[in-house]
């Protein structure tokens, strides 16, 4: 089952996201990537039904850098997760909807770092912390706990890997590589 | 013109009209959320029709017995000199065996290919339209597509007809600038670039064998062995897939065809310790 988690931070958002692409009982890869990088600073985390997941992530991430070509500037990660969750609300009653469950991250100059839930029911919200899938029955109440809005970097690793530990003993699939992603400077851990 | 009359040419609008006397103008689908305002679609199909079910009436539950072409194993693994692409070649229909002489590769061009699992006719005619896009692709461009330029193309071939019953898991192979590559693509619109991917109901036994016996420093000789041993072990346990190994490698400067070998006869080959 896949997993997202986000945790945002002073100056700081942390993302993390399981790396299996699996089919019914198949892993068929190990390193899949979950994360689509919108801007330099905006990271979009996206988990669903096969197939909806790289094609709805592609589309608001080339319509993201197309805004930038057209108009000379990024959008702001609130923007960027609004016309997001719009493009998810718009097809939800058509023939086709996306299923998809996404966390967006962003770094804004002037209001901070954000972290957005949405859902496949076209929800969202700005939350401190986030995520999805099975495991998040298992770590949300470990964040609930031990998240502080003054955390540091280290203090957020450190809860974070507890959520991964939690997700990884307790979860059926035993091979649960995490990718981290710190997004300040956005360099993979 | 004079060749126009004598030929008995008629128009395309005049033949529409007679096919659609209620003047219906759009033979294509409307726009579904894959195909962001792109104007042309592949396909056809009429307003009202819906395939999906109408493929559901066929089977069992409809009445009628006509099962699909489903059962098969491939496999693809990318070593050191390339990629080996190995499949069986039975085609069933339910309990029936239609053939146990088919293939199951479709040669893109020389330094492309593809693998068919899932529904026959889906397979090869996604497929063969992906080879004349490709070979259109080098026309225009002047130079080879990439591996995973055809693989996204294919998958968003797949992508237009979601959920209209399409069935086909496939595994392009290449040999591109960037070194040898393997997609795996299939049509729920998943597509994967990775080192070893196998389709098909067999494929769960021929992951076994060759992850088991993967080496990444292997030699020629044992990678095309180790091709034959997944397919052969994974027919030998899946009723569904047999008949023969067809086996390609693919190289720097294109595929060469590797062996065409009996699964019966891998077998007894094998038989020591097996049971």
């Amino acid at each position: 089952m896949e997993y997202l988690i986000g945790i945002q931070g002073q100056d700081f958002v942390l993302v993390a996201a399981d790396n299996v692409a699996a089919s019914s009982i198949i892993q068929m890869k190990h390193d899949y990537d979950k994360m689509f990088k919108l801007s330099e600073k905006i990271l979009l985390l996206c988990v669903g039904e096969a197939g909806d997941t790289v094609q709805f992530a592609e589309y608001i991430q080339k319509n993201v850098q197309l805004y930038k070509m057209r108009n000379g500037y990024e959008l702001s990660p609130a923007a960027a997760a609004n016309f997001t969750r719009k493009n998810l609300a718009d097809y939800l009653r058509s023939r086709t909807p996306y299923h998809v469950n996404l966390l967006l991250a962003g770094y804004d100059d002037s209001d901070g770092p954000g972290l957005y839930y949405m859902d496949y029911l076209s929800s969202l919200a700005k939350a401190p912390f986030a995520a999805h899938g099975y495991g998040a029955f298992l770590t949300l109440s470990i964040l609930d706990r031990y998240y502080r809005p003054d955390l540091t970097r280290d203090e957020a690793m450190d809860l974070l890997k507890k959520c991964i530990e939690e997700v990884s003993s307790a979860s059926i699939s035993r091979r649960f590589h995490l990718h981290y992603l710190h997004l300040f400077n956005l360099f993979h851990l | 013109m004079a060749l126009v009359e004598v030929s008995g040419f008629k128009p395309y609008s005049e033949l529409r009209g007679q096919i659609f006397p209620t003047k219906q103008t759009h033979l294509v689908d409307r726009t579904s959320h894959y195909s962001f305002g792109t104007k042309t679609q592949e396909f056809a199909v009429p307003l009202g029709v819906e395939p999906s079910g109408f493929l559901k009436s066929c089977r069992n539950d409809g009445g009628v017995n006509i099962d699909l072409n489903h059962g098969t194993t491939t496999l693809a693994f990318k070593f050191r000199h390339g990629v080996i692409v190995a499949v069986d070649s039975r085609a069933s229909a339910g309990r029936y065996l239609a053939s146990n002489d088919v293939n199951k590769v479709i040669e893109i061009n020389p330094y492309l290919l593809g693998t068919m699992s899932g529904s026959a006719a889906d397979c090869q005619y996604w497929e063969r339209l992906l080879a004349k896009e490709c070979r259109l692709y080098r026309l225009r461009n002047n130079q080879r597509i990439s591996v995973a330029a055809a693989s996204k193309l294919l998958s968003n071939m797949m992508l237009g007809y979601r959920g209209m019953g399409l069935s086909m898991g496939s595994m392009i192979c290449g040999w591109d600038k960037e070194g040898p590559g393997l997609y795996y693509v299939d049509d729920n619109g998943t597509r994967l670039s990775g080192r070893m991917f196998s389709t098909g109901c067999g494929n769960s036994y021929a992951y076994g064998v060759v992850d088991s016996g993967y080496k990444e420093d292997m030699t020629v000789e044992e990678a095309y062995e180790l091709g034959r041993r997944g397919i052969a072990h994974a027919t030998h346990r899946d009723a569904y897939s047999g008949g023969v190994v067809n086996m390609y490698h693919m190289q720097e400067d294109g595929w060469i065809k590797v062996c065409k070998e009996d699964v019966s006869q891998l077998i007894h080959r094998y038989r020591k310790g097996m049971f």
